[in-house]
């Protein structure tokens, strides 16, 4: 005779684990050394707090008057400064009276930019809308038509010059990315070659020595008469540096794929390309989503070297606006706050959109 | 063997040596198979069972002899393997579903981009197959949601999808817990009355028994023994065939 099986059925966890006090005694107070160190800390934070709003709030000056901020210089803070060298900060060289086409140019670039973040806006219409982007873009920044008066390259600045910079170059390395990271697994000697030894040279070099190549020395070698405009130069370097890092973090990302991912594509009778497309990269790359952030990331903060080739985006803008009035120039710590505040909101969108991106591709990974 | 009309593969003295260690892993194989024919090879691991039928599809390339498929020599010609994977379906061990498609687009990627069938029939033709692995209900589900024997009778459905005249399986029910492989098991089974031509990797000496017209044994690279599973099972020729045996059916 056999016994028939019974199951039992599933019941919650046992004992109360959720509420504020319990998360309390869980997180910060398990045990007497746990405790000491939280309200270590927490002392610590108060303190600092404490500390920073005497000097950021309470015996600021938030009007642009020099003379009080004078009076009140190391104890508090002098908000002023932004309202006055704000706009030369945030505008860099670019002339006063047409500051109204840069803000158009960039809120436009930014717009599509978050438009293409969007999976649902991911078809065929989004390149031609880069391209309507661009040329709107580059006719309202640079002028000289359409009524609009002309403004050399070398003047652009300030912020739309670090979110220019950032965007197109993130747009032209991504892909170049990819290409280079397939090409040092090639099966051909010639492409690996000249792949690995492009990431390989590039990766042994600072930004700032490729920046500098690209403006003073290519010149150089240019053809009596023949001028790259000192911007494009600039793009191509910054474009050639962050795609060799992120070749290789795609490369990761494409050595991590289980071998028969590509066999059972290829026995499926897909070409190389079909196999690429549809079956490696959307695995590939959704495993280093973060890394690949990681060097867009940085790529939006070494934007700020192209000081080095006398263009002044945000950062250079502001050495620019300070360094040379010397009435203001004790306010630089103020200054590079406010333009901390804007990196930082930027890089912090950033790294948001990267966590839900890959929330988003993992959804087919979840058991 | 025994029929006189052209064989749908054949190898004739095929070597192969893995390029990366210089192993001889194929050793003077010969070998006819017939439209229609049921083979399941068997033999210890790394006896190139494996290689072998990798090699039919061009997955693994191979040195010296030739193989044809389907009156097509496998060589260089990258079109000559085109049109054999066009004719050739595999299900691996690890399944190899692709786990950020679902079960549906699993099976419609090469209809529709391979054979260019409009989707809406390639969703027709692959609901047709999911029915016939009996799997319909997850057709909207990602691979990593189901169970193994689930996702391997999913494979097995993306590769009918292609028509194949001729389907490899290389050992399919090895990653399998024990209660799913008889799930795998029955609808290979019913694949074989409909008069596919189907090379199968196993160690499942009941299905051979069940529905081989001929068991291939390897070892070492070489083809030992073949002969059908009967005659194999009951009386095999070689030393080797008898301990391989004696060792996989003793417990």
């Amino acid at each position: 005779m056999s016994t028939i099986f019974k199951s039992i059925d599933a019941r919650p966890m046992p004992g109360s684990r959720s509420g504020p006090l319990a998360w309390l005694r869980v997180n910060l107070f398990f045990s007497a050394g746990s405790s000491l160190l939280s309200l270590g800390l927490l002392a610590l934070g108060v303190w600092v707090l404490v500390a920073s709003m005497d000097w950021a709030v309470l015996h600021a000056v938030f009007n642009a008057n020099l003379q009080s901020c004078n009076e009140l210089r190391g104890v508090g803070a002098c908000w002023g400064v932004i309202s006055e060298k704000g706009r030369l900060i945030v505008m860099g060289r670019y002339p006063e009276a047409e500051h109204w086409r840069p803000v158009i140019a960039t809120a436009l670039m930014l717009g599509v930019v978050v438009l293409s973040c969007m999976p649902r806006f991911w078809n065929k219409a989004l390149p031609l809308l880069w391209g309507v982007m661009l040329a709107v873009y580059f006719v309202l920044m640079k002028g000289g038509f359409v009524g609009l008066t002309a403004v050399d390259t070398d003047q652009w600045g300030g912020f739309p010059l670090t979110v220019m910079l950032t965007v197109i170059s993130m747009t032209l390395a991504f892909p170049l990315a990819i290409f280079v990271a397939l090409g040092r697994r090639s099966s051909m000697p010639a492409i690996r070659t000249l792949c690995t030894l492009y990431v390989e040279l590039i990766r042994g070099v600072p930004l700032i020595t490729v920046l500098f190549m690209a403006s003073f020395m290519l010149p150089l070698f240019m053809p009596e008469g023949v001028k790259i405009d000192v911007l494009l130069r600039v793009v191509v370097g910054i474009t050639l540096f962050s795609a060799a890092y992120m070749a290789e973090v795609i490369r990761g990302g494409l050595q991590a794929l289980p071998k028969g991912q590509t066999e059972a594509a290829a026995t499926l009778g897909l070409s190389y390309w079909q196999v690429q497309r549809m079956i490696v990269l959307p695995q590939a790359l959704a495993t280093v989503v973060p890394s690949i952030m990681n060097t867009f990331i940085g790529l939006f903060k070494d934007t700020s070297l192209v000081t080095i080739v006398s263009l002044y985006e945000l950062t250079g803008a502001l050495g620019l606006a300070l360094n040379s009035d010397a009435d203001w120039r004790p306010f630089k710590i103020e200054a590079y706050l406010f333009i901390t505040f804007i990196y930082f909101a930027f890089c912090f969108a950033m790294s948001r959109y990267s966590l839900w991106i890959e929330d988003r591709t993992a959804v087919s990974k979840v058991r | 063997m025994t029929s006189n009309a052209t064989p749908l593969i054949e190898f004739k003295g095929v070597n192969k040596w893995y390029a990366s260690n210089g192993y001889h892993v194929l050793r003077d194989v010969n070998l006819q198979f017939a439209k229609g024919e049921k083979v399941v090879i068997c033999g210890p691991s790394g006896s190139g069972k494996s290689t072998l039928i990798r090699c039919i599809n061009a997955l693994e390339e191979y040195q010296e002899g030739t193989l044809t498929v389907d009156g097509t020599v496998l060589g260089d010609d990258l079109k000559g393997i085109d049109k054999v994977r066009r004719e050739v379906g595999m299900v691996f061990q690890q399944f190899n579903l692709f786990p950020h498609l679902t079960v549906l687009e699993n099976l419609i990627l090469s209809p529709t981009w391979v054979a260019k069938m409009p989707r809406k029939e390639a969703i027709e033709k692959a609901m047709v197959q999911l029915e016939r692995v009996r799997i319909v209900e997850h057709a909207h589900k990602y691979p990593l949601q189901l169970s193994g024997g689930q996702q391997q009778r999913v494979a097995i459905a993306r590769a009918l999808c292609l028509t194949p005249k001729i389907m490899l399986f290389d050992e399919p029910t090895s990653a399998l817990d024990p209660e799913m492989i008889k799930e795998v098991l029955d609808v290979m089974i019913e694949l074989t009355s409909q008069g596919m031509t189907m090379l199968c990797v196993t160690h499942e000496m009941g299905f051979a028994k069940a529905v081989a017209d001929r068991v291939i044994f390897m070892d070492q690279g070489q083809v030992v023994e073949q002969a059908p599973p009967q005659q194999f099972f009951d009386s095999p020729q070689t030393d080797r065939a008898q301990d391989f045996l004696s060792k996989i059916l003793g417990h």
